[in-house]
Formats: structure tokens, C-alpha cells, sequence
């Protein structure tokens, strides 16, 4: 019964959105208030529907009701409760419906936060985004329905992907699909524009906390996905470049170009068309995403489809939505205009660089992604590009970027002067060369890799120190408190900075990990000892555990730094008994000078094992430095002036990126 | 300098500069292909000899073998009609095993066996890579098409 509900939740959810895209778009259109006017309760009501669907599949795996083919097939009645849980969108449907929960989600979220909005803009937001739901909806109600019932009923489910058994995997699909179906916002409020032709800063301010929020949470759950294939896949690595990656990876850096493009058309009312191109296209790139991840067109946990049908729709509705919306931007967009005019020498410069550095890399993402699968779909060969290919173009991409981010913060909008922007930062660059002498002589020797990462990361890390405190100078004769002219920093600034600081931490923990990094793989019987990089691990005994759903062999593995204890660990070997699969789960002792990392291989002859040890120096700051980043976007998305009641409060510029836009006093020329 | 000339002049640099980028870019994309050959086209002699590629294919029941001493292992990657010796030393993936799917990267060995820098097994019991599978589909449609040959030269 309680699966019915929630099929015909589904099939009500799919009429209401259908009303959500059509009616407040006609409204927009004849200037017609009533019909706008059903937007607000159409997006909530279809919101409450989806989630009322959700929560009777969950229902379904949690009481493991096998009747429905979806339980049936992705759980087991001794998966533990949470897995249950997790399970609801450890599936093709599951996940797909998930998508659609949390696009209706955003959807509602728009109707609370944007009573402020002129109705014409946010009827056309709203429709917008009830047309991208019907796209969804159709597809789980017509290929994929989560609810379809199975008989005979089988007595007992064929359990959960191993790999996906794991708390990061409870929380990764959610956040990174919080983030891609964020991006259908910025979507929606670019198409709203182009259709409405008007776009001006107020507009760009608007969708600023909206683009923001959803790049946090994209960021978010890149960074779990990244730490649960460090602790899950059992050999260490962070990143490997694979296209299930790379489909997230995309929409990230053309979210990051956004949400820099959006500051300048804020600010400045600069880069309006390219900003609403790049919203384009961030969206279809999660669009994108979706459809590689999902069809079943790779070679990887993630394909859980391998029905054409399914392949040839999300195909099509990929045309509709990114075909349709950029011939829209083609016809609308000389309406919208390109905006103000900059000097050589200024952020708006900065920033076009940095937009332009991460078109390119996206770029050569989606070249070295979809290269293959198009050789292979036209039957032309079966290639790969590995990841030498990304390293190799993405490091020189990415320097300037770092470079850049050191100076584009101070520099001024329109005009800025390149002495006194030198003469400002010779500190900085001073503080980053003496951290790359401190750190050859810490470690005893650089590798070029570690010398530029560390150069780098100081230099961000004192560009941003020069900055506040520059603006937390005293001024005048009375000057206030320290702490109140902290209190007066904007929340916007303070995101930036921090969120610049995460990307500093992630270049750093980047390149000591890639130069200092020492792996060894060794035969170990029980009484062997290995030494890496000081560490001196010995393997202390093995011994058979039973888990929930697992069988297992444990190690016990004792480390010791100069005689002293530092830890013992337990990787182990389990088996699944329902799939019958192997896993390997590592065991990791973790702390923020480096980690140590043990997994075990296979058996071998003689009662040894082939271990694998790791010691990985300052690993853990790449996941900090994304989790800076992320914290930073919430910091930056929570500003109260984003969502002013007022169009006259909110005519003022939110002063996030500098005091000098509204001509304070000429800190270059005089300082 | 005339401020619209300066303007041309960093708008020219720009270009030339998104130029060599793509020029990089596509230089590291063309050294960095990996292709991708079945045992029968290595056994045929279509492979590179000094580049690395990929093969792809079944693990041979009972040819998995292991080097007392060292890390290194021996196996072979058969699609049915073919079979390439393969050797590897590091630690197998958890889903490697004989008579399953398995992708190999690496280069071909003047001895004519291939040395694997890397090793990719299927991801579960009921999934084998595409790249394995679609050398099997090749080999069997070799093996029937020469078969209906041999069939019509028979009277």
C-alpha cells in the first residue's frame, strides 16, 4: 500500500509541476498577477508531494519491504539501519527521485526566501524550474519508477554495493546532489533574465546567494566523494581522474568561474552575458553529469543503468534543456548587454582571467571525458585517456590562478595601478619565499612541485593577512575598538577570504602529499617489521571478525616512531556473504602532520600477507582546504542584504570584495 | 601608444596566449591516448610495440601464478581465441580473479608477454568491463565468421 502512495505522490508531483511551468510563465508573459500567482503554492505543494514519495520508498527499504523490485535488488534485511536508509538512493530510481526532491526542494526554498523578488521574476524563476522538474519526474514515472512491485516476492534482498556500505556514502550523494540541483537556480534565474530581458546588478545580486549555496554544497560533496575513495577503494589515492569524478568536476569549475562572474556583474555590471552563459552552463554540465554518471555509459560503480531507453531520454532532455536554452541566449542575449567598460589593470581584469583559466580547464575536462565515450559510441575504437593528461594540463592552468588570487583581492575595480599593487604585496611575497627556505630546510630537501605549492600557499595566505589588515586599520583620532571593526567586516569578505584560505590549505596539502608521499608494498608474516619514512610498523598478529553482513580477517599492525608507540592499527579483508565480494578497508591513523595508511593485499603463500603502508604528509589538508572553501560559500550565502526587503536597501552595493568601489579614500596612489 | 592600440595589443596577447594553451592541451591529450587492443589483434601483430595500451579479456583459469620472493605475478588474459601472458608486480585489485574480466594497462615485452603497470578488475560478480567484453564479442565473431567460411568450401 504504502508504495502505491508514494507512486501516485509521483504521478500528482508531475501534474503540479506541470502547472508550476506553464501558468506563472503565461502570467509573466500577459502580465497577468493571478496566474503568476500560482507559482509560490504550486512549487510548495510539488515539494510536498516528492517528499512524501521519497519518504514512502524510504519507508520501503528501511522495513525492507522486498515487494518492491527497487528494495529488492539494492538491500538486504542485514544491511544495518542507517545503510537501509542510505540504500533509498543507492539506486538508479532512488537516486533519480532523490534529484528530483531536492531540485522541488530549491524550488520551495526560492518561495521562502525571495518575497522581495518582483513577482514577474520569480513566477518565471519558479516556472523554470517546474519545467526542469516535469523533464525529471517524466523520466523516473515513464523509465524508471522506484515503486514497481516484484513477484513472487523474494524472501530475502541482494544486498547494497559493498563500497557504497559506508557513512561517507550516506552523505555524499545528497550533498553533491544538493549542489548540482543548485545550479538549476542560477539556472533559472539566468533564463528568467534572458526571457524577461532585463538583467542588471540587482539581478546578479539576487542570484549570488542562490549560486553560492549551491557550489558550497557541490564542493562539499566532491570533498566526501574524494575522502571516501581515499579510505573505501583501499589504496590511497584522493583523486584518479575518473569520468564519474570528472562529471562532478565540471559543473564545479564552471560554478567557480559563476560565482566569479556574478561578483564583477554585481559590482561593476560587467561580463552580463558571459555570466548568464556560464549559469547555462553550469546547470547542463550537471545536466551532463547526470547522464554520464547514470545511463550506464561507463564502467563504474556508479552505472547502475544499462537500459538504452533511459540512455536515449535523459539524451534528449539534454538537447531540449541545454539546445533550447542556448538558442534562447543566442536571440536574448545582445538585449541583455555586455556592461560596463574596465582598464587593463584591474579586478575586472583579474577576475576575466580567472574566468577564462577555468573555462580552459573544464574544457580540457570535458575533452578528456567525453573524447573516449564519443570514439566508442560512433564505434571508431575503445581508447582512455589517463590521468597524465589532466596532470598535465591542469597544472599550468591553475598556477596563474594561484598567482592571481594573491592580487586580484587588492587590486581596485576599474582601474588599478601595478606599482602600488607591488608595493603593497612585497610582504607577502617576502613571507612566501621565506616559507619555501623554511620548508627544504625542514625536510631536508624540495622537489619543484612542493617548492611552488608552498610558495603559492604563503603567498595567498599573506596577501589575504596584508588585505585585513589594511581594513582593520584605525581611522581618524578616535578610533573604535578592534573587535568592533572586525564586527563591522562583511560576512561576503569574510567568505571570500576563507574560502581563498581553503584553497591555499588545498594547494599546500596538495604538494607535499605528491612530493613527500613514500608508499611501500611488503610480504609480512606475523613478527615482520617495515621501516617507512621512520616508521617502523610490525605486524603483530591476524585474526578472523565477524561484522553485520561481512566476514573478515584482521590485522593488527603496531607502529613505532624512534622506539615510542604512535599507533596500532586494524586494516582488514572482508567478504561480503550475500554478493560474495572481497573489499579491502584500510586502516588509517590520522592526524594533521601526515597520515599513516595500511591495507591489506591478499594471502600468499607461508600464512604472510602483501601489505601495502603509506605515510602521506599533510593529506588531510586537501579535504580541509575543500571544507574552508565550503564554509566560506555558506559564510558568503548567509548575508542578510542578499535578500533586502527593499529594492532601495538593496540599491547599495554589498562592499564584499572592497572598501574602494564607492571612491573611499585612493589607498594605491597615496599609501 | 594609442589606448585603442593597447587595447588591440592585450587582446592580441590574450589570443596568442589562449593559443599555446590549446596548442598544450591538445599536445597532452594526443601523448596521453590510451588505445585499446584485444589478445587476438596482439597475437596479430596490431598492437604499438613501444607505446603503452590497454588489453582486455578473461584471466585464464589456472594461469595465475606468483613469485616466491617478490611482488610479481603472472597470468594470462585470454578472449577465447587468443591468449597474451601477462606479468605484474604491485597488489591485485579485490575483484581480480581467474576466469573473470580483467583490463590490463601497460607495454608489450620483446618476449611478447606484456608487462602491466596497472590492473583494473570488473566492480561485481555480474559486471565485466566493456573493454573486456566487447574483445570476447570480437573473438567469437571472428571464430564464426571463419567457421561459415569453412563450412561453404565444403561441398
Amino acid at each position: 500500500m504504502i508504495p502505491e502512495i508514494g507512486h501516485f505522490a509521483l504521478i500528482l508531483a508531475l501534474l503540479v509541476a506541470i502547472v508550476q511551468g506553464v501558468m506563472p510563465m503565461l502570467g509573466a508573459a500577459r502580465r497577468d498577477a493571478t496566474l503568476m500567482s500560482v507559482a509560490v503554492p504550486a512549487a510548495r505543494v510539488q515539494f510536498a508531494l516528492v517528499a512524501l514519495a521519497f519518504g514512502c520508498l524510504a519507508y520501503a527499504f528501511v522495513t525492507s519491504d522486498f515487494s518492491v523490485a527497487n528494495v529488492a535488488e539494492h538491500s538486504n534485511s542485514h544491511l544495518p539501519a542507517h545503510y537501509r536508509f542510505a540504500a533509498s538512493w543507492g539506486s538508479h530510481e532512488g537516486s533519480l527521485l532523490l534529484w528530483s526532491l531536492m531540485l522541488a526542494g530549491w524550488g520551495c526554498a526560492v518561495t521562502f526566501f525571495s518575497r522581495h523578488l518582483p513577482q514577474t521574476l520569480r513566477a518565471r524563476v519558479l516556472a523554470v524550474m517546474g519545467l526542469v522538474a516535469v523533464g525529471f519526474l517524466l523520466f523516473l514515472l515513464a523509465t524508471s519508477n522506484p515503486f514497481a512491485r516484484l513477484s513472487p516476492v523474494p524472501a530475502e534482498g541482494s544486498d547494497l554495493n559493498p563500497l557504497l556500505q559506508d557513512p561517507g556514502m550516506v552523505v555524499h550523494p545528497p550533498m553533491l546532489y544538493m549542489g548540482y540541483v543548485g545550479f538549476s537556480v542560477a539556472f533559472a534565474f539566468a533564463i528568467a533574465a534572458l526571457i524577461g530581458g532585463r538583467l542588471d546588478a540587482a539581478w546578479a545580486r539576487w542570484s549570488r546567494p542562490w549560486t553560492t549555496a549551491a557550489w558550497s554544497f557541490l564542493t562539499l560533496g566532491i570533498m566526501l566523494g574524494s575522502l571516501w575513495a581515499y579510505y573505501v577503494l583501499g589504496w590511497g589515492g584522493w583523486w584518479f581522474w575518473d569520468p564519474v569524478e570528472n562529471a562532478s568536476f565540471m559543473p564545479w569549475l564552471a560554478g567557480t568561474a559563476l560565482i566569479h562572474s556574478l561578483a564583477v556583474t554585481e559590482k561593476r555590471g560587467a561580463f552580463k552575458s558571459w555570466t548568464v552563459l556560464l549559469a547555462i552552463v553550469a546547470f547542463s554540465l550537471s545536466l551532463l553529469g547526470t547522464f554520464i554518471v547514470r545511463s550506464g555509459v561507463l564502467s563504474s560503480v556508479h552505472a547502475f543503468a544499462t537500459d538504452p531507453k533511459r540512455g536515449l531520454f535523459i539524451l534528449a532532455f539534454l538537447v531540449i534543456v541545454i539546445g533550447g536554452s542556448l538558442l534562447l541566449y543566442a536571440w536574448r542575449a545582445p538585449k541583455v548587454g555586455l556592461g560596463a567598460r574596465f582598464e587593463m589593470v584591474s579586478r575586472e581584469s583579474m577576475l576575466l582571467v580567472n574566468n577564462v583559466l577555468f573555462v580552459v580547464a573544464m574544457l580540457s575536462v570535458l575533452l578528456g571525458t567525453l573524447y573516449p565515450l564519443l570514439l566508442d559510441a560512433l564505434g571508431l575504437g575503445k581508447i582512455s585517456v589517463g590521468p597524465p593528461y589532466f596532470d598535465t594540463v591542469f597544472l599550468p592552468l591553475m598556477a596563474p590562478v594561484l598567482f592571481l588570487l594573491g592580487i586580484g583581492p587588492l587590486a581596485r575595480w576599474k582601474q588599478s595601478e601595478l606599482p602600488a599593487l607591488a608595493k603593497r604585496l612585497r610582504w607577502a611575497a617576502g613571507v612566501a619565499f621565506a616559507a619555501v627556505l623554511a620548508t627544504a630546510l625542514l625536510a631536508g630537501r624540495i622537489t619543484l612541485g612542493a617548492g611552488f605549492g608552498v610558495l603559492m600557499s604563503a603567498w595567498i595566505v599573506a596577501s589575504i593577512a596584508t588585505d585585513l589588515a589594511y581594513r582593520l586599520r584605525p581611522i581618524g583620532p578616535a578610533p573604535v575598538s578592534l573587535w568592533t571593526r572586525i564586527q563591522t567586516l562583511p560576512r561576503p569578505l569574510l567568505g571570500m577570504m576563507l574560502a581563498h584560505i581553503g584553497v591555499a590549505a588545498f594547494a599546500f596539502g596538495v604538494s607535499m602529499v605528491r612530493s613527500y608521499e613514500v608508499e611501500r608494498d611488503v610480504r609480512m608474516q606475523i613478527g615482520d617489521r617495515t621501516e617507512v619514512a621512520g616508521y617502523v610498523f610490525t605486524l603483530r598478529g591476524l585474526r578472523n571478525v565477524k561484522g553485520p553482513n561481512y566476514d573478515a580477517v584482521q590485522a593488527v599492525v603496531d607502529v613505532r616512531l624512534n622506539g615510542t608507540p604512535v599507533a596500532l592499527m586494524h586494516p582488514e579483508k572482508r567478504n561480503y556473504r550475500v554478493q560474495g565480494t572481497a573489499l579491502t578497508d584500510a586502516a588509517i591513523d590520522r592526524n594533521l602532520a601526515r597520515d599513516l595508511y595500511v591495507s591489506l593485499g591478499e594471502p600468499v603463500d607461508g600464512g604472510a600477507w602483501i601489505v601495502r603502508v603509506y605515510v602521506k604528509p599533510f593529506v588531510d589538508w586537501i579535504w580541509g582546504g575543500c571544507l574552508l572553501m565550503a564554509l566560506g560559500g555558506a559564510l558568503a550565502a548567509s548575508d542578510r542584504r542578499y535578500r533586502a526587503k527593499h529594492p532601495r536597501d538593496a540599491a547599495a552595493p554589498i562592499d564584499d570584495l572592497t572598501a574602494t568601489t564607492t571612491g573611499t579614500r585612493p589607498l594605491e596612489a597615496g599609501a | 601608444m594609442k589606448p585603442r592600440h593597447r587595447r588591440f595589443a592585450w587582446i592580441g596577447a590574450g589570443l596568442v596566449a589562449l593559443g599555446v594553451a590549446v596548442a598544450l592541451v591538445l599536445n597532452a591529450f594526443q601523448s596521453n591516448l590510451v588505445f585499446f587492443f584485444t589478445p587476438s589483434q596482439v597475437v596479430a601483430k596490431e598492437a604499438p610495440q613501444s607505446r603503452p595500451f590497454r588489453i582486455g579479456g578473461l584471466v585464464e583459469q589456472g594461469s595465475l601464478t606468483r613469485d616466491p620472493n617478490s611482488l610479481t605475478v603472472h597470468f594470462r588474459v585470454t578472449d577465447t581465441a587468443q591468449t597474451i601472458p601477462v606479468t605484474y608486480t604491485g597488489l591485485l585489485p579485490d575483484l581480480f580473479k581467474e576466469g573473470k574480466g580483467v583490463v590490463a594497462q601497460g607495454t608489450l615485452g620483446s618476449d611478447g608477454a606484456f608487462h602491466a603497470t596497472e590492473v583494473l578488475a570488473k566492480h561485481d560478480e555480474n559486471y565485466m568491463p566493456p573493454a573486456a567484453k566487447d574483445a570476447i564479442d570480437q573473438a567469437h565473431r571472428k571464430k564464426a565468421m571463419t567457421m561459415s567460411s569453412m563450412s561453404e568450401r565444403q561441398p
